[in-house]
């Protein structure tokens, strides 16, 4: 009698932990988005990734479409390799471009997969060659400075030869 | 000045040397004894009842204030920034990969491994455990054994409890109080965590946890004086190096964990 009174507490005491985990894996980091559909794997060459990490998110016309499998740097090119594991329900021409994005001001950096034209469509193993790189701030500033300046310096010497 | 006579810093040393000796042998004792202890599951379900059951309201009611507090500071830092949607995932991140693991663990230091070196440093004043050995019963394995796994089971499920209340009490005074919208406030969570990444580091590191508390508590007991006054100094160590060998731990696994 005892026994079994003890044995619906613990019951209840386990299920309630496994109900916490549950919560955490399911509610929290959302375990059921984890797809375990088919994929396909498309490479990408960049020359600057800027931030882009692993597992971040590949987009077109703002839809999740794949992520992004891993980032290596080839030594042959010296750009930047993306390995992408796109889902196998969505196929994209062959000349579509890749565009690297932030969400919001200081949100992750994501790609932006842009569709082309072409008839014939991407397969697996296949590299997408149009890419454009990651905005890097410091770069975007100097380019900046450097046009000021120099649209600067050019009216005062227009200024001068008068 | 007795102290600096060589004959007495070479006795302390080699207590000390053989008290880390016993604590390896128990340990490694404990860990073989996991087949005999689960074959008698009674046992160990006695011990999760008295070792979970029982922690369980100061472990949810901790969880759901340090929630509580974690939704007002972490909107007061936020806001600053504009980013008061990010609160959601600043509570869930520092509580699944943090505070959930740890403070569930001294809080089970002090709740249960306090009660687990008493009651085994009390049977030992009472002469039980001698009785035991007397009747060929080990007493490792009939009394440590049993309250050793169930302490392992027990803690990684209280982190979890410890960790989604702590989410639910931010989610309280973020979402219902402040108003943070609930829509950005899940939907950050769910885009920021990782269930490998996060919640499965945080779960090995209160499994770690739980091997570590109950076995100093363990140890503590089954090596403490037989007296009034052992058991109560066993049972202060108990609180004292369980608290500090998880907090050592807790950065030795964070480093290894989150570093790579």
């Amino acid at each position: 009698m005892q026994r079994s009174k003890i044995d619906v507490w613990v019951g209840l005491f386990v299920l309630l932990g496994v109900a916490a985990v549950l919560f955490l894996a399911l509610q929290a980091a959302n375990l059921l988005n984890l797809n375990f559909q088919p994929t396909y794997q498309l490479d990408a060459r960049f020359t600057d990734v800027g931030g882009l990490k692993p597992k971040a998110a590949v987009r077109s016309a703002g839809v999740l479409v794949g992520r992004v499998e891993a980032i290596r740097f080839d030594d042959k090119t010296f750009q930047a390799r993306v390995t992408m594991s796109m889902d196998s329900q969505f196929a994209f021409p062959k000349d579509s471009s890749l565009k690297i994005l932030t969400s919001g001001l200081l949100g992750e950096q994501y790609l932006g997969l842009e569709p082309g034209a072409d008839e014939k469509n991407l397969v697996a193993g296949d590299t997408i060659s149009s890419t454009q790189s990651a905005v890097v701030l410091e770069n975007l500033i100097g380019q900046f400075l450097y046009n000021s300046a120099s649209s600067g310096g050019g009216s005062q010497a227009g200024k001068d030869k008068k | 000045m007795s102290w600096y006579r060589p004959s007495d810093i070479g006795y302390s040393l080699r207590r000390q040397l053989a008290d880390i000796g016993l604590g390896a042998r128990l340990f490694v004792r404990l860990l073989m004894l996991f087949g005999p202890a689960f074959r008698r599951f009674g046992l160990i379900r006695d011990q999760i009842h008295f070792l979970g059951n029982y922690s369980l309201a100061i472990i949810a009611v901790s969880g759901l204030f340090v929630g509580f507090v974690f939704g007002l500071q972490g909107y007061y830092t936020l806001q600053r920034y504009g980013s008061s949607e990010a609160l959601g995932l600043l509570v869930t991140l520092t509580l699944v990969r943090e505070l959930g693991p740890v403070v569930t663990a001294l809080l089970f230091a002090g709740r249960a491994g306090t009660s687990l070196t008493a009651e085994i440093g009390l049977m030992k004043a009472g002469e039980q455990i001698s009785v035991m050995e007397m009747m060929a019963v080990d007493p490792v394995q009939r009394v440590l054994a049993p309250r050793f796994w169930a302490g392992v089971i027990v803690m990684p499920l209280l982190a979890a409890v410890f960790s989604a209340t702590g989410i639910i009490g931010g989610w309280v005074v973020g979402v219902l109080m402040i108003g943070v919208d609930a829509g950005s406030f899940w939907s950050q969570i769910q885009g920021g965590v990782d269930v490998w990444q996060d919640v499965g580091n945080g779960l090995i590191k209160s499994v770690v946890f739980g091997f570590t508390v109950t076995f100093v508590a363990l140890l503590q007991g089954f090596e403490a004086q037989a007296t009034p006054e052992g058991v109560s100094k066993a049972t202060t160590r108990t609180v004292v190096m369980a608290s500090l060998a998880v907090l050592g731990l807790d950065f030795i696994l964070t480093a290894m964990m989150f570093s790579l």
